[in-house]
C-alpha cells in the first residue's frame, strides 16, 4: 500500500491558504442532500458537527455519553495555544510551528503542523465570540501564560478549566445546530462497527446503550472524533469511559493505526495511592510556571520522608536537588512533558522518591509564594513586611492563579499544598498516535476521516502542553469543514445510502455475534480485573521506558491475557438491555489488541524520540537518542491477528533542520 | 473500614425500586466511586448484577456522577462531586444510604442512573451565542471588564450534574438555567441575544416539568461548583425585564 | 394580551405574583400594626375606636381593603398551586432527609402559609365578621359620633387565655413565614446584589421578629391589664 499524504505543493507559509482557495466545494443545494456521520462529540467532534451543520450538511452525531458535554475534553485544565503574539514577546505562526515540530521530536508532518499554527489564532477569535470566558487583564484584554517547551506566553486559559469552557462553547454551537434541525444527536449510542460499501466508509453500526438495540446508520461519509487510547494503561488521566473502540473497529475494517507507541506520560499527576485506584488525576502543567520540582539529594532523606519521620520542610535548601533546573538550565521546570517525566523516573529509580511507593517527587510552591508575597507587599506599600505577611499575601496570589487545582489536590490527598509541597508523579495522559490520516484528515479508507486525538497527525512523538485543545478545535472548526469537500464534491450524485444494504446487515450480524460471545463465556473474572492486568503489562513493558526484550515479553503476555479473557471473563446480563459491563467488556477486548499493536510498534522503532524512550538508545547522560537516518517515518500499521503489517510514510523536512532536541 | 451500604436498586424506569443492603470493606484513601467499584467487584464475583451508576472523568468536571449520599447530593462535603468525595470523611461502621437524583424531570433509568437529557434541551432552546464558525472578529476587539469576565466564568463553571435539581425540594432547575443565562448574558458577546435567550430557556425549563424556585437555597449549598443563587436573581430580573421591555 | 397570560403563567411570572402580593401584605402588616398600637394608649380605647371607625367607613380604605382581601386570596391560592406543582415536580422523597443548612422556614413555606390562612379565619371571625354581620355589638359615642366599641370587643376576646395563646401561636407562625418570605420576595424580583442583599436579609430578619412581636404585645397587654 502506498501512503499518499496529499500534502499540497508550494511554500510552507502559503500552502494552506492556496489549497483552501482552490479546493473543490460542494454547493449549498447539494450540501442539503449529503449526510455526514460524526462519531464522538468532544472538542473535535462537536466543533466539526456544529460547523457541518452551519454549512448546511445533514449531520448525525453520536456519543456514548448521556450528553455531548461530558466528553473528556472537558477535563483539560491549563489552556490552549495560539500564535496571537498579544504579549509582544516575539511569538509568531512560524514560532508556534517550530516549537511544535521540535517539541514533537521531529516526527510530525511539517505541513500539518504549520496549518495548525496558522488556524490557531482563528480558534481564539471563534471561542471568544461564542462566549468562552477566557482570563483577562485589568484592561479587558485577553491574558496569557506559559507552558512547557516554549519561551513565549501564548497560552489562553479560563482558570484551570479551559477544556471545560472550550467544550461548552463547542457543545453550545452543536446544541444550536441540533435545535435548528441540522444535526440529529444520538446520545448514549456507541459505535461498534464501521460499514464499508464499495470500499468507501458509508455508515456505522451503533448500539443504543439504553435498550441494547443495534442500529444501522448510513451516510455519505464517516468522521471519527473518538479520542485517544490512554486507557489501554487502565490507570491514566483519561476518563473511565475513554476508549479506542471506534478507532479500533475502523482499523479492523482496514484503516491504518499510526505511531501507536507514541504515548504521552504527563509529569505532574497525583501519585498512585493503592491497588483499588481507578484513575489518576492530573495537576495542570501550568503549575510548573511557579512550582519547583525537587527530590532530596540523599536517599536517607527520601526514605525518612517516605517513612514520615521527616517532612519536606525538614530538608535544608542545600540538601535538595532541583533536578530539572540543574539538568536543563535554559528551560528549567518548563521542559517538555516527556523530558520532565523521564527525569522524575530517573530520580525515583535512584531511590529518591518521596512517598511509600518510592514513586513521587515534590512540586514546591514556597519560592513562588515568597516571590509573589514580596511583590504584593511592595505594590501595597507595606515596608519591611514580616514573613507571615509575605506568606499570606503570596498565598493569596497563588490561590488566585491555581486555587481550584490546589483545592482538588487537597480533596484527593488530604494534604494542604500551600504548606507542604505537592507530591507528583508521571502518568499516562495523551496519545499522539492514532488513526493514520492524510493532509485532508482522511484515512486510507475513502470517506473515513479522523480528527483530534483520534488521529495521529500533529504532535509527532510528544505533544506540547495546551496543544491538544488547539488541535481538536483546529481540526473541527477550521480544517475538516474545508477538506471534507475534497471527498464529498465527488459524491453529490450519490443518493442517500441505504442502511438495508447487505454490508450493513453483515456488519450488524457480526457485531451481534461478537457481543454474544462475550456474554456466553460466563467465566469467573470481572472485566475490570482484566483491564487492570492489561494496564499493568502496558505500564511495565510499554510505559515510560521500553526495551526490546520487555516489549517481546509484554506482547506475549497480552496474547496470553487475551486467551484467558475469552475463556474466563464474566459479563452479566444480556445484549438487549442497558448493560454497562457488556460495554466495558467490548472496549477491553479492543484495548487488548490495540495494546499488542503498541508493543509491536515500539519494538519496531529502534530509537528514542519524544514519549518513546528505548533504553537501548540513549546518550551517556540518559537523554533520548533519535535515529533520523532510519526512523524519520510514520509507522502506519495494518492489523493482522499475528503479524501486523507496517506501512511507512517517510517524513520530509524541507523547512526545519533536524536537530538534537536540547532544552539545556 | 467496614461499611454498611444501602443502595437503591431499580431494574428499569418502570420497575419499582428499593434499597438493597451490602457490606463493603473500604480504605480511607479511596474515593466514593472506588468504594462502589469494590462493591461491584464483589457482586460480579458472586455472579450478581453490579450496581449501575454514571461516572466518567472521576476528577470532578464531567458532571456524570450523581449519587445522593445520606440524603445529600454528592454527599456531605461542600463543593465536592461524588467522585472527589473520599472515604476518609466516613467512619468505620457507618451506614451509608445511596440513592439516585430524585426529580420528575430526571426519570430513573436503572439503579442510580437517571436521564438528564432535559438539561440538553434547555441548552438547545437558547443557551448559546449564534455565531457561525469563521464569523468572529479578533478576540481582543471587544475588551471585557476583568471582574465581569470572572463573574461569567463563575457561572460558566457549571458541570450540568443536576445536583441543584436533586437538592431542591421543588425539583427546580433554576440554578442550572440561570447559570447559563448569566454566563452568556454577562459577556458583551452574549448580550445581543440575552433577552430572547432568557425567555426561551425559561420556557423550555418550564416545559420539561421542573418545579418552581422558592428560594430555599439548597441548590447553592449542594452545587459541587458552588454556583451562587445570585444567578437566579439575575435570571429573574432579566426575564421580567425582557418580557416587559421587548415588543414580542 | 397573549404575552401577559404567558408571562404570569410562566414559572417566574407566578413567582413574581407571589413576591409582589407578599410584599403588599408586608406593607399591610406595617399599617395594621401601626393602627393596632393605639390599643396601648391609656384612654379607655378612645384612640383605637376612632381608628377602627375610620378604617371601617372611609371609602378609600374600604377600596384598599378589598384589594387586600384579593391579594391575600391570590397569595394563598397561588401558593398552594405552586406547592402542589412543586411536589409533583420533585416526584419522590429521599430515604434520608437531608441536613443541609437551609432554613426550616424556607422548606415549609406552604405549611406555614396554610396555618396563617387558618389563623386569618379565626381572626376575621373574631372581628371583621362580627363588625359586619354581628348583632348586639357594644356601642360607644366619641365626640358626638356613635360607633362600635371595638376596644371592648378586643378586650373581651383577649381576656380569655385560649385566644391569647391562639394569637401568639398565629404570630409565631407568621414570624417564621416572614423569616424566609421577606428576603425571598426580593430575590424573586431579581434584587440580589453583593452589597445590598445582606442588608435586605438583616432587615428581613428584624422585620420578621419585630412585627409579630409588636402584634404579640397587644393580646398580652390586654390580658394582663
Amino acid at each position: 500500500m502506498k501512503l499518499d499524504s496529499k500534502i499540497p505543493k508550494g511554500d510552507l507559509a502559503t500552502k494552506w491558504s492556496e489549497y483552501r482557495g482552490t479546493m473543490n466545494l460542494v454547493a449549498p443545494n447539494n450540501k442539503r442532500r449529503i449526510e455526514i456521520i460524526v462519531v464522538g462529540t468532544g472538542l473535535a467532534g462537536a466543533s466539526a458537527a456544529a460547523t457541518f451543520g452551519e454549512l448546511g450538511y445533514n449531520v448525525k452525531a453520536f456519543t456514548f455519553h448521556d450528553s455531548p458535554r461530558r466528553a473528556h475534553s472537558i477535563a483539560a485544565q491549563g489552556g490552549i495555544n495560539a500564535a496571537k503574539n498579544y504579549q509582544n514577546d516575539g511569538d509568531s505562526v512560524y514560532r508556534l510551528f517550530y516549537d511544535t515540530i521540535k517539541g514533537g521530536d521531529y516526527r510530525s508532518r511539517e505541513a500539518n503542523v504549520h496549518r495548525l499554527a496558522e488556524v490557531s489564532t482563528e480558534i481564539i477569535d471563534q471561542c471568544v465570540a461564542q462566549g468562552v470566558p477566557f482570563a483577562r487583564e485589568y484592561g479587558g484584554l485577553l491574558a496569557n501564560r506559559s507552558f512547557g517547551g516554549v519561551q513565549v506566553s501564548r497560552t489562553f486559559y479560563a482558570k484551570g478549566q479551559t477544556g471545560q469552557q472550550l467544550l461548552l462553547g463547542a457543545y453550545q454551537a452543536l446544541s444550536r445546530q441540533i435545535s435548528l434541525g441540522n444535526v440529529k444527536m444520538y446520545n448514549r449510542h456507541e459505535m461498534l462497527d464501521l460499514v464499508k460499501v464499495d470500499g468507501k466508509a458509508r455508515g456505522i453500526i451503533a448500539r443504543n446503550l439504553l435498550t441494547g438495540e443495534l442500529e444501522r446508520h448510513a451516510a455519505h461519509c464517516v468522521v471519527l472524533a473518538s479520542g485517544g487510547y490512554g486507557n489501554v494503561f487502565y490507570l491514566s488521566t483519561n476518563a473511565m469511559g475513554s476508549n479506542v473502540s471506534a478507532a479500533w473497529r475502523s482499523v479492523k475494517r482496514g484503516a491504518l493505526m499510526a505511531n501507536p507507541c507514541f504515548t504521552q506520560i504527563h509529569p505532574t499527576c497525583i501519585p498512585v495511592s493503592g491497588d483499588y485506584q481507578s484513575k489518576l488525576t492530573l495537576m495542570s502543567e501550568s503549575l510548573r510556571n511557579d512550582g519547583r520540582v525537587w527530590v532530596p539529594k540523599s536517599q536517607e532523606d527520601a526514605q525518612a520522608i517516605a517513612n514520615r519521620t521527616k517532612t519536606a520542610l525538614d530538608i535544608a535548601e542545600e540538601d535538595r536537588d532541583y533536578y530539572l533546573e540543574r539538568r536543563y538550565p535554559a528551560f528549567g521546570n518548563l521542559v517538555p512533558r516527556d523530558v520532565a517525566s523521564r527525569a522524575a523516573k530517573t530520580a525515583c529509580d535512584e531511590g529518591k522518591g518521596v512517598n511509600k511507593t518510592g514513586l513521587a517527587v515534590f512540586l514546591d510552591f514556597a519560592a513562588a509564594i515568597e516571590r509573589y508575597g514580596k511583590a504584593e507587599a511592595t505594590s501595597q506599600r507595606i515596608d519591611n513586611p514580616d514573613k507571615a505577611t509575605i506568606t499570606r499575601l503570596g498565598e493569596a496570589v497563588v490561590e488566585q492563579k491555581y486555587g481550584n487545582l490546589f483545592e482538588m489536590y487537597e480533596k484527593i490527598t488530604g494534604e494542604n499544598p500551600y504548606k507542604m509541597p505537592m507530591k507528583i508523579f508521571p502518568a499516562v495522559h495523551y496519545t499522539m498516535g492514532g488513526v493514520w490520516v492524510d493532509y485532508n484528515l482522511e484515512t486510507n479508507i475513502p470517506g473515513l476521516f479522523a480528527l483530534g486525538e483520534a488521529n495521529f497527525s500533529d504532535h509527532g512523538a510528544n505533544r506540547l502542553g495546551a496543544s491538544a485543545l488547539m488541535q481538536g478545535l483546529a481540526d473541527g472548526y477550521f480544517v475538516i469543514p474545508y477538506t471534507i469537500g475534497q471527498f464529498l464534491s465527488n459524491e453529490i450524485r450519490t443518493p442517500n445510502i441505504n442502511p438495508d444494504l447487505p454490508e450493513f446487515k453483515q456488519a450488524e450480524d457480526e457485531t451481534k455475534v461478537r457481543l454474544q460471545r462475550l456474554l456466553d463465556i460466563q467465566g469467573n473474572q470481572s472485566v475490570e480485573s482484566f483491564h487492570k492486568r492489561l494496564g499493568k503489562i502496558m505500564w511495565e513493558y510499554c510505559g515510560m521506558s521500553r526495551n526490546a526484550e520487555g516489549l517481546k515479553k509484554g506482547r506475549q503476555m497480552i496474547r496470553d491475557l487475551k486467551k484467558e479473557f475469552y475463556s474466563d471473563v464474566f459479563v452479566p446480563g444480556t445484549q438487549e438491555e442497558y448493560n454497562p459491563e457488556l460495554e466495558k467488556a467490548a472496549r477491553v477486548a479492543d484495548f487488548m489488541e490495540h495494546g499488542e499493536l503498541m508493543m509491536v510498534d515500539a519494538l519496531d522503532r529502534n530509537e528514542s524520540c519524544g514519549g518513546h524512550f528505548r533504553e537501548e538508545y540513549q546518550t551517556p547522560e540518559g537523554e533520548a537518542m533519535r535515529n533520523d537516518n532510519d526512523y524519520t517515518y510514520v509507522s502506519a500499521w495494518e492489523w493482522d491477528d499475528d503479524n501486523p503489517i507496517l506501512h511507512k510514510e517517510e517524513l520530509q523536512f524541507e523547512n526545519v533542520e533536524l536537530k538534537t532536541r536540547s532544552y539545556k | 473500614m467496614r461499611l454498611t451500604l444501602k443502595v437503591w436498586r431499580q431494574k428499569n424506569g418502570n420497575a419499582k425500586g428499593s434499597l438493597e443492603t451490602h457490606q463493603v470493606e473500604a480504605d480511607e484513601h479511596m474515593s466514593f466511586l472506588e468504594m462502589m467499584d469494590v462493591l461491584n467487584q464483589q457482586l460480579v464475583e458472586d455472579k450478581k448484577e453490579p450496581v449501575a451508576f454514571e461516572h466518567d472523568c472521576r476528577e470532578g468536571i464531567c458532571g456524570s456522577c450523581n449519587m445522593v449520599i445520606n440524603g445529600r447530593p454528592h454527599g456531605p462535603m461542600q463543593g465536592t462531586t461524588t467522585c472527589q468525595l473520599h472515604m476518609r470523611h466516613f467512619k468505620d461502621g457507618d451506614t451509608i444510604v445511596v440513592e439516585p437524583w430524585r426529580a420528575k424531570a430526571f426519570p430513573v433509568i436503572k439503579d442510580l442512573v437517571v436521564d438528564r437529557s432535559a438539561f440538553d434541551r434547555i441548552i438547545q432552546s437558547g443557551g448559546y451565542v449564534s455565531v457561525n464558525t469563521g464569523q468572529a472578529p479578533d478576540g481582543n476587539s471587544i475588551p471585557v471588564e476583568k471582574d465581569l469576565s470572572l463573574m461569567a466564568m463563575d457561572a460558566a463553571t457549571c458541570i450540568g450534574c443536576g445536583a441543584c435539581v436533586a437538592a431542591c425540594p421543588n425539583g427546580s432547575a433554576m440554578l442550572f438555567t440561570s447559570a447559563k443565562v448569566s454566563h452568556l448574558g454577562l459577556l458583551p458577546q452574549g448580550q445581543v441575544e440575552h433577552k430572547k435567550r432568557t425567555q426561551s430557556m425559561v420556557a423550555q425549563m418550564d416545559k420539561e416539568g421542573f418545579g418552581m424556585c422558592s428560594n430555599v437555597g439548597a441548590c447553592e449549598v449542594e452545587c459541587p461548583k458552588e454556583i451562587s443563587i445570585e444567578n437566579i436573581a439575575r435570571m429573574n430580573r432579566s426575564y421580567i425585564g425582557s418580557v416587559l421591555s421587548t415588543d414580542k | 394580551m397573549n404575552w401577559f397570560s404567558k408571562f404570569i403563567t410562566s414559572s417566574i411570572g407566578k413567582k413574581l405574583l407571589m413576591s409582589l402580593t407578599g410584599l403588599f401584605l408586608i406593607l399591610f402588616l406595617i399599617v395594621h400594626l401601626a393602627g393596632n398600637l393605639s390599643l396601648l394608649s391609656s384612654d379607655g380605647g378612645k384612640a383605637f375606636n376612632v381608628y377602627t371607625d375610620f378604617m371601617s367607613n372611609n371609602p378609600v380604605i374600604q377600596t384598599i381593603a378589598k384589594g387586600n382581601y384579593f391579594f391575600i386570596l391570590l397569595h394563598a391560592i397561588l401558593g398552594i398551586a405552586l406547592a402542589v406543582r412543586n411536589k409533583q415536580a420533585k416526584g419522590g422523597k429521599y430515604a434520608v432527609s437531608p441536613k443541609n443548612n437551609t432554613s426550616w422556614a424556607s422548606n415549609n413555606m406552604a405549611l406555614l402559609g396554610t396555618l396563617i390562612f387558618a389563623f386569618l379565619f379565626m381572626h376575621m371571625g373574631h372581628f371583621w365578621f362580627q363588625f359586619k354581620f354581628g348583632s348586639g355589638l357594644p356601642m360607644t359615642t366619641i365626640d358626638g359620633v356613635e360607633m362600635i366599641d371595638a376596644y371592648a370587643k378586643v378586650s373581651a376576646i383577649m381576656s380569655e387565655p385560649i385566644w391569647v395563646i391562639a394569637y401568639l401561636i398565629g404570630l409565631a407562625v407568621l414570624a417564621f413565614h416572614l423569616w424566609h418570605g421577606f428576603a425571598s420576595a426580593f430575590q424573586t424580583l431579581g434584587l440580589n446584589h453583593k452589597k445590598y442583599t445582606p442588608i435586605i436579609h438583616a432587615v428581613g430578619k428584624v422585620f420578621s421578629i419585630a412585627v409579630p412581636a409588636g402584634f404579640a404585645v397587644l393580646p398580652l397587654y390586654l390580658y394582663f391589664n
